[in-house]
């Protein structure tokens, strides 16, 4: 049986990794920027470069990257088996 | 839409069809330019009013509104105001809050636009065009500018303005800012040349985010905008400068490279200024009838303002290096790659930008900070950000570091003596600007930690244009300076130095005023090393850092050694090594200067932070030299 993974957030995201972001639980100032920044719901959110350490970790969304710190990455969560790329079997 | 010669489109005007005929164009009076961070916002500025504008690709640089002028041949001259880069109009930040206010009319001493431009970068349009619904929903006249059409080209993207005017009901220019590409339009617009369609979509609600994200992907749709591939080089060049390893190597070569540039590069500019400024001055001296305004110009005004013109080459070299760094796009990916080391002090990767631009000068860093959400990060940042080595400091430790450290080679022609104790005392002023924040941050200033949100722009080639209008802006307020604050505390010295008159001659500076006043203050800083020379420039240098500079050249100008010796020579008969390594820690930790007080009082909006930041680093500064004074003695013995 082939293996699965199936990330819940952002952070869990490979890089190349892309998936739809689900929601994002975070109050509503910080959810608003984000959403003016283009991590909406809906949207096809990809993992790309990390600051050396890992943290922040940067994210390509709608055109433009974006970089996040992984607390932050953590509370946007990902669509159940929307994820697609490099590192998955799909 | 780009017509068949390759020029951009003009759209707006079918005549008679969808122009408004009450609301017909009429020429602008007060243009607001309004867009979202990186879309080139300043680069149109500029080319507007050919004055000076922050141009650079790190959100939120362009923190200060600044006011133009534009004069064109058959129009009367218009007002120009660049309003801070922002996503939307709902005040959260106070860069939003200054754009909303300004917008609204509601900001005091300045003009109500009632014209804007829009600018969107094309190449982001499905983000950027949200910003339309607010600004369109003010019913000014708007004319949306969508810039980086060239680029938008080149990586094979296309959309038709046209469409996009008649959906939106503003007309459409598709330009590019930075090669003037398309610019003619944006002209024509602002003599009201340029009719205004009736829009054909109703704009969104604008408090819900995604419903206007929505209809800003259905007009992209009807104007057929097809999104440009990714910028290849930008994903090549994040794979070496966010490389784990590379990248953190990058970072520290672009910084030793620069300071020792600064120094090696810059000294035979230095010494080709320091010579005119000599040759003039013994030019004036010849030249002049003998009496006591030969000696005022000479001695007085030339010998200390000279003496501070002297390092213009230098600073003017540091803006451009940093100016190069922000405008290409590195900037962001510094932040970056420094978030988590600002992260243990504290603070977070957006400190990092006001605190860089705070090694050129901590007034406009200060005013940078304002992109900070968090109030008390915001505060944190203005403290610390006087530590940062800024340029004024450049011309004090250079003097004393080049009369008392000889240059020698380190890392062979990498890094020199000079140079590292330089880097050193840039160092130094970094740790105490990063240990201040700790205790600010685990005491007073404690705050929920502020999600790190940053935009990482494609890296762009800096144009001639942008760096010349900023070196230009810099070297005014650099002589400016020289012009004012400079000449005269040199006026005043070299007047206090000669008073008060014994027998209708002057007297010995131990006997005049600036004497009295260096002997005054000469028991509270001799435990750090320092005479009551040393002694009236400190007091003169709490104007402005660089002006000790002027008053020691003021000083030993008067004392007229018949040797000639130079301005370094006569420091080395004043100071022991000791005394200068202390008089440099006071440098790096003092807030001398007035400007910085000022701009400290406007942003926090009172007296006390100033007030607390000022004795706080006076006292830091004199325990500093102290402490550096004792063991320097103890060593060098």
């Amino acid at each position: 049986m082939p293996h699965t993974r199936h990330p819940a957030t952002l952070l869990d995201l490979r890089k190349g990794e892309e998936a739809v972001l689900d929601r994002i639980d975070l109050p509503a100032d910080i959810s608003q920027r984000l959403m003016e920044l283009g991590f909406l719901p809906g949207s096809r959110i990809a993992a790309s470069f990390r600051a050396p350490g890992g943290d922040p970790r940067v994210f390509r969304v709608d055109g433009t990257e974006v970089a996040l710190r992984c607390e932050t990455a953590a509370r946007l969560h990902l669509r159940p088996d929307s994820k697609k790329g490099a590192a998955s079997p799909s | 839409m780009t017509t068949q010669d390759g020029l951009p489109a003009l759209t707006g005007t079918p005549p008679g069809t969808n122009a408004l005929p009450a609301a017909g164009p009429r020429p602008a009076r007060v243009v607001a330019v309004v867009g979202p961070p990186n879309s080139g916002k300043s680069t149109l500025f500029n080319r507007l009013t050919g004055l000076r504008q922050k141009v650079a690709n790190f959100p939120g640089v362009t923190v200060e509104q600044h006011l133009g002028k534009l004069r064109m041949e058959d129009a009367a001259e218009l007002d120009i105001i660049d309003l801070p880069g922002v996503y939307s109009l709902t005040p959260r930040s106070e860069d939003e809050q200054v754009t909303h206010d300004v917008l609204m009319g509601r900001m005091p001493g300045v003009p109500k636009p009632d014209t804007i431009l829009l600018i969107l970068d094309v190449t982001n349009l499905g983000r950027h065009l949200v910003l339309a619904a607010p600004i369109l929903a003010l019913g000014l006249p708007t004319l949306v500018v969508l810039n980086m059409a060239d680029e938008l080209e080149k990586r094979g993207g296309e959309v038709e303005a046209e469409a996009l005017a008649q959906r939106l009901g503003a007309p459409v220019a598709l330009i590019s800012a930075a090669s003037g590409e398309g610019y003619d339009t944006v002209l024509q617009f602002l003599r009201g040349r340029i009719g205004i369609p009736r829009p054909m979509d109703l704009l969104p609600v604008l408090s819900d985010i995604p419903r206007c994200r929505e209809w800003a992907a259905r007009l992209g749709e009807a104007a057929k905008y097809q999104a440009p591939a990714p910028p290849v080089w930008t994903r090549r060049l994040d794979g070496v400068f966010l490389h784990p390893v590379a990248g953190p190597l990058t970072f520290l070569v672009v910084v030793v490279a620069v300071f020792q540039t600064i120094f090696s590069a810059a000294t035979p500019l230095m010494d080709l200024v320091d010579q005119a400024v000599g040759a003039s001055g013994a030019w004036l001296g010849a030249v002049l009838p003998a009496g006591v305004l030969r000696q005022l110009l000479v001695e007085g005004i030339w010998a200390g303002v000279g003496s501070v013109l002297v390092f213009l080459p230098q600073i003017l070299l540091l803006f451009l290096f940093i100016g190069v760094l922000e405008d290409s796009g590195y900037l962001a990916r510094a932040a970056l790659i420094a978030d988590r080391t600002m992260a243990k002090v504290g603070l977070q990767g957006k400190s990092f930008i006001p605190l860089l631009s705070a090694y050129a000068c901590a007034v406009p860093a200060i005013m940078a900070t304002r992109t900070i959400e968090n109030k008390r990060d915001r505060i944190a940042t203005i403290l610390i950000a006087p530590f940062m080595t800024c340029s004024a400091r450049l011309p004090v430790y250079t003097l004393i570091i080049a009369a008392f450290l000889p240059e020698k080679p380190l890392i062979g022609p990498f890094l020199g003596t000079r140079a590292a104790a330089l880097l050193g005392l840039y160092l130094l002023g970094f740790v105490a600007a990063v240990a201040t924040a700790r205790v600010l941050k685990s005491s007073v200033l404690q705050s929920e930690r502020t999600p790190f949100v940053l935009e990482m722009p494609p890296y762009r080639a800096p144009t001639f244009r942008g760096l010349g209008l900023r070196l230009l802006d810099r070297a005014k307020v650099f002589l400016r300076r020289a012009g004012t604050v400079i000449l005269g505390m040199s006026i005043a010295l070299w007047v206090l130095a000669h008073v008060p008159l014994k027998d209708g001659k002057s007297p010995q500076i131990a006997e005049s005023f600036a004497g009295t006043i260096g002997r005054t203050v000469e028991p509270i800083i001799a435990p750090l090393g320092f005479n009551w020379k040393i002694g009236i420039g400190l007091v003169t240098s709490l104007a402005a850092r660089e002006v000790i500079v002027g008053t020691l050249g003021t000083i030993y100008g008067i004392e007229g050694d018949e040797t000639g010796a130079s301005l370094q020579e006569a420091l080395r008969h004043d100071l022991t090594p000791a005394g200068a390594v202390a008089l440099l820690v006071f440098f790096a930790f003092a807030m001398q200067c007035m400007s910085t007080i000022a701009v400290v009082r406007r942003e926090t909006g009172g007296w006390t932070w100033p007030i607390v930041q000022f004795t706080y680093m006076s006292v830091l500064a004199w325990v500093g030299a102290f402490v550096a004074f004792r063991i320097g003695t103890a060593f060098m013995a």
